[in-house]
């Protein structure tokens, strides 16, 4: 499988990225007690004086056969537990705003397709662009001013109950949504000039049918790749939306990281996120085996002929 | 057409900025302070007293800057890793491995990762965003190139004797550069949220350069009561990025011969 | 005086783009007779397809439009009834096949629900009765019902032709418009789609319009032939008639340049120039320009249908005064 070899790389990745930071994580740790002698020992017994190779190898070990993602410099607690305690919230935020997002998305897109050039189309591709065009972090502070400072009908941050959740994910939402929809515009435009829609028509179908039936079905199938890539946006997005809406995620999680210079945390949060991504990206891949019929065959094929 | 004239006017903008702009961008001016855009200071003042309208426009050089090079980067590095990768099939493998890798990470949190590696200040920012971005170069390179290797005009040129650096530069390169093109200039405005987004986590440009990211987080705490810092960089931002997909999306319907 | 299933009166088809106005269909008029196979023979860009589309009233709606014009049939006027009415008629008392049998089906359905999608369309039965008679007409096309529940890539192009014309016919219609159901095809599985499309029309009593480039295909399956250019019928007539006593200038030239296997000849006979631009048609008869018979008249005035033989018409200009006697 793929996967394996693309996950290791990516622990490399990110291992190498917080090797090069500056930044003496021992003298971090050690904080107001350090001293030069000090901060020496501690290095040696983290290991942060053996060569590369060797501290690059301790950490994959520890991640593959443990799922020990390092302890926090911060908390000095096993960072993989304050992963596990934020991931929820993350996960929720993402996956609610591209609920929003594709049914949005496709919703109009469809809409925009079928009346090509009408004031609904223009008006929808208008919309849509926008919304890839606007930085997230900027729309969210424009629903905060509007929504919570100004109409006072949603509060500004937290995440404790059900209203505090509609303005991120809104936020999000609208991002994906533009994505999504000028995605299924573009594959329905094509699909609708196919000649089986012309033959469907042909046979007296109605044009409700011929557009959802025959027309989506088809125009589908690309846009579930493109989904499963915009989740992995989303959960990007979610870092600056947990910033400004003060969420207890995995986001927020990355940025106080950064700023405390806590490279564990960062770390093994940057993985975590990258091993989900390909996660969804695996699961996209099956889903398109099922959707549509000719890699369905293909796939047959190979486990037959194998 | 309406990207390609914003876009214009926003490059002119950048160049004349020490002529056009009312003032310093790090005119302090205390008394005059958070005001709202009035007849002296066009877009208001923010925090210090400085002038919005003339962060902005030297924000725009910013933006571009950040913007151009960091996506002539990624598309050097990008384009030849995908070039590679479609010509030489052995090293296919191994090369889309890497970039797999580095696409597995949501572009956003791989530039903030690489941006937080690396420290703060604006080469390192176009570094960051310019890694971030290489495996969408890589793939559409690796795509087109693909293609047209199988041409048959190509098959021509390989029978006659051409040696394989010159199909590449004078048949394949030529005959691939649309999808990249357009890939580019979306890219561009893509770069320049990338790099609005870390100035914003305070990652990338630092006060007090006038990078319009940064602005809107300057902003941020006052938003309650002058909205108008955060309101007119965003706004600017939207504007920008929304001109360049215009010219994108516009490029791709035209060298898209199917549309016709 | 046989039947009539289709009746076209003056028909004018026009596509309007941003560029220019193409003149399509240009006042045709046609008639089909219960149980006939109606030939519609032309060149590439002579209407014939857009023609079909019309009957079937599925005509890209923008940019075409029917100007003016009657298709009669049981009675109304095709042109004039609901969209909703029209529907019924789709697929099930008028079908069509069309030119590219690859494109025709969709790719993530069954073939078998595909065809039982017109049957279900049209006629008011349970499922299982709808199954049944997609069984049935997939054994009449020659395809192993057991491959009801596979996919369109599954098969070949012949199949996926028959699987169409399966589709076309499982409702039974009256009128089959059949748009160069063979060209995309090579001449084995011509043949045999060819002859399924005889004998199904002989079990089913289907009038079938059946528009080709191929004169061969014609004398094969055809009773009556209408030759199409720019837009205009300018020769009708029975397959004797037109075969054996030919007189439009262009139906000569056409019958000309298919090579003689008898006689000796160094070139191929063509006629000479091209096709007119529909956005851009000559004045007077549209075939003047390349017609070895051009006389001052044919510049300027349009030939009128002259009857030249019982139920044989051309648009001729020669054959002006020359009508045989009713």
């Amino acid at each position: 499988m793929d996967l394996i070899p693309v996950l290791l790389g990516v622990t490399v990745l990110v291992f190498s990225l917080m090797y090069v930071a500056p930044g003496d994580p021992a003298a971090i740790l050690l904080g107001i007690d350090s001293t030069p002698e000090r901060v020496e020992i501690l290095r040696h017994e983290m290991g942060l004086d053996r060569p590369f190779i060797v501290q690059l190898g301790l950490y994959m070990k520890n991640v593959i056969l443990h799922f020990d993602l390092g302890i926090s410099y911060r908390t000095k607690t096993p960072v993989i537990n304050e992963i596990v305690s934020r991931l929820p919230t993350t996960i929720a935020l993402t996956f609610i705003s591209m609920a929003i997002g594709v049914l949005l998305g496709i919703a109009t897109g469809v809409i925009s397709a079928v009346k090509q050039y009408s004031w609904i189309d223009k008006i929808t591709t208008i919309f849509a662009l926008f919304g890839v065009s606007t930085p997230s972090f900027w729309l969210a502070l424009m629903f905060v001013l509007v929504f919570a400072v100004n109409l006072r009908w949603f509060p500004v941050s937290g995440s404790y109950g059900l209203k505090y959740w509609v303005l991120p994910t809104l936020t999000l939402g609208s991002q994906a949504a533009g994505i999504v929809m000028r995605m299924t515009r573009s594959s329905m435009l094509e699909v609708i000039r196919q000649d089986y829609i012309r033959t469907a028509r042909a046979k007296g179908q109605t044009e409700w049918v011929v557009v959802m039936k025959h027309a989506l079905r088809n125009a589908l199938i690309p846009i579930i790749t493109v989904i499963g890539m915009q989740t992995g946006f989303l959960i990007g997005g979610a870092v600056l939306v947990e910033a400004v809406f003060s969420m207890p995620g995995l986001g927020k999680y990355i940025l106080e990281g950064i700023n405390n210079l806590d490279y564990p945390a960062v770390q093994g949060t940057v993985l975590v996120i990258a091993f989900m991504y390909i996660i969804i990206m695996l699961a996209v891949d099956i889903i398109y085996g099922f959707v549509d019929p000719r890699i369905k065959s293909q796939f047959i094929a190979k486990t037959k002929g194998a | 057409m309406v990207g390609l004239y914003l876009l214009v006017f926003l490059i002119l903008v950048a160049i004349c900025a020490p002529i056009i702009a009312p003032y310093d961008y790090d005119d302090q001016n205390q008394e005059k302070a958070f005001k709202f855009p009035n007849r002296e200071f066009w877009f208001g003042t923010d925090n210090f007293g400085r002038d919005i309208l003339s962060r902005m426009i030297y924000g725009s050089r910013v933006s571009l800057q950040v913007g151009l090079i960091s996506v002539g980067f990624s598309a050097l590095v990008g384009c030849t890793l995908g070039v590679i990768a479609a010509f030489y099939r052995k090293c296919d493998n191994l090369v889309m491995r890497v970039v797999d890798g580095f696409a597995s990470i949501p572009y956003l949190l791989l530039a903030i990762a690489i941006a937080a590696a690396l420290g703060s200040g604006i080469n390192n920012l176009m570094l960051a965003v310019g890694i971030s971005t290489i495996p969408a170069y890589a793939r559409v390179t690796r795509a087109a190139v693909l293609t047209v290797k199988e041409t048959e005009y190509v098959e021509a040129a390989r029978s006659i004797g051409t040696n394989n650096f010159r199909i590449i530069i004078r048949h394949i390169m030529p005959n691939s550069l649309a999808p990249i093109i357009i890939q580019a200039t979306l890219g561009v405005g893509n770069a320049i949220l990338i790099a609005s987004c870390l100035s914003f986590l305070g990652l990338g440009i630092q006060p007090p350069s006038p990078e319009w990211g940064a602005m809107l987080s300057g902003g941020r705490i006052y938003i309650r009561d002058y909205w108008h810092m955060t309101v007119i960089p965003g706004v600017a931002l939207m504007l920008v990025v929304y001109a360049l997909n215009i010219l994108g999306d516009g490029l791709r319907d035209a060298l898209d011969p199917r549309l016709k | 005086m046989h039947e009539k299933v289709l009746e076209i009166k003056k028909l004018v088809v026009r596509y309007d783009t941003d560029y220019e106005k193409v003149e399509a269909v240009n006042n045709i008029s046609l008639e089909i007779a219960k149980k006939e196979t109606m030939g519609l023979v032309g060149e590439t860009g002579a209407g014939k397809t857009t023609t079909a589309l019309a009957i079937m009233r599925l005509v890209p709606s923008p940019p075409g439009k029917v100007i003016s014009g009657e298709i009669y049939f049981e009675g109304a006027d095709l042109l004039k009834i609901s969209e909703k009415e029209m529907r019924k008629i789709r697929g099930g008392k008028i079908s069509m096949i069309f030119q590219d049998p690859m494109t025709a089906l969709n790719p993530v359905l069954p073939v078998g629900e595909q065809i039982m999608e017109v049957i279900r369309l049209h006629d008011k039965g349970s499922k299982a009765e709808a199954t049944k008679k997609t069984t049935k007409m997939l054994e009449l096309v020659g395809i192993n019902s057991e491959r009801h529940n596979e996919y369109p890539h599954q098969f070949s192009g012949g199949m996926k032709q028959r699987v169409v014309i399966a589709i076309a016919l499982a409702c039974n219609p009256s009128l089959l418009i059949a748009d160069e159901p063979t060209t995309a095809l090579d001449v084995t599985i011509q043949a045999q789609v060819l002859g399924m499309m005889n004998s199904l029309k002989d079990e089913f009593d289907t009038s079938i319009i059946l528009i080709t480039h191929d004169l061969g295909v014609v004398a094969e399956v055809c009773d009556h032939v209408a030759i199409m250019y720019a837009g205009e019928i300018i020769e009708t007539g029975t397959i004797k008639e037109i075969f054996e006593n030919k007189k439009h200038p262009y139906t000569i030239g056409l019958f000309n340049s298919i090579p003689d296997l008898d006689t000796e000849e160094d070139r191929l006979q063509a006629i000479s120039g091209l096709m007119p631009d529909p956005a851009n048609l000559p004045k007077g008869c549209k075939f003047h320009p390349r017609c070895p018979k051009c006389t001052a008249e044919c510049k300027h005035r349009v030939p009128q249908n002259t009857e030249v033989a019982p139920e044989h018409f051309v648009k001729c200009l020669l054959y002006k005064g020359t009508e045989a006697a009713k």
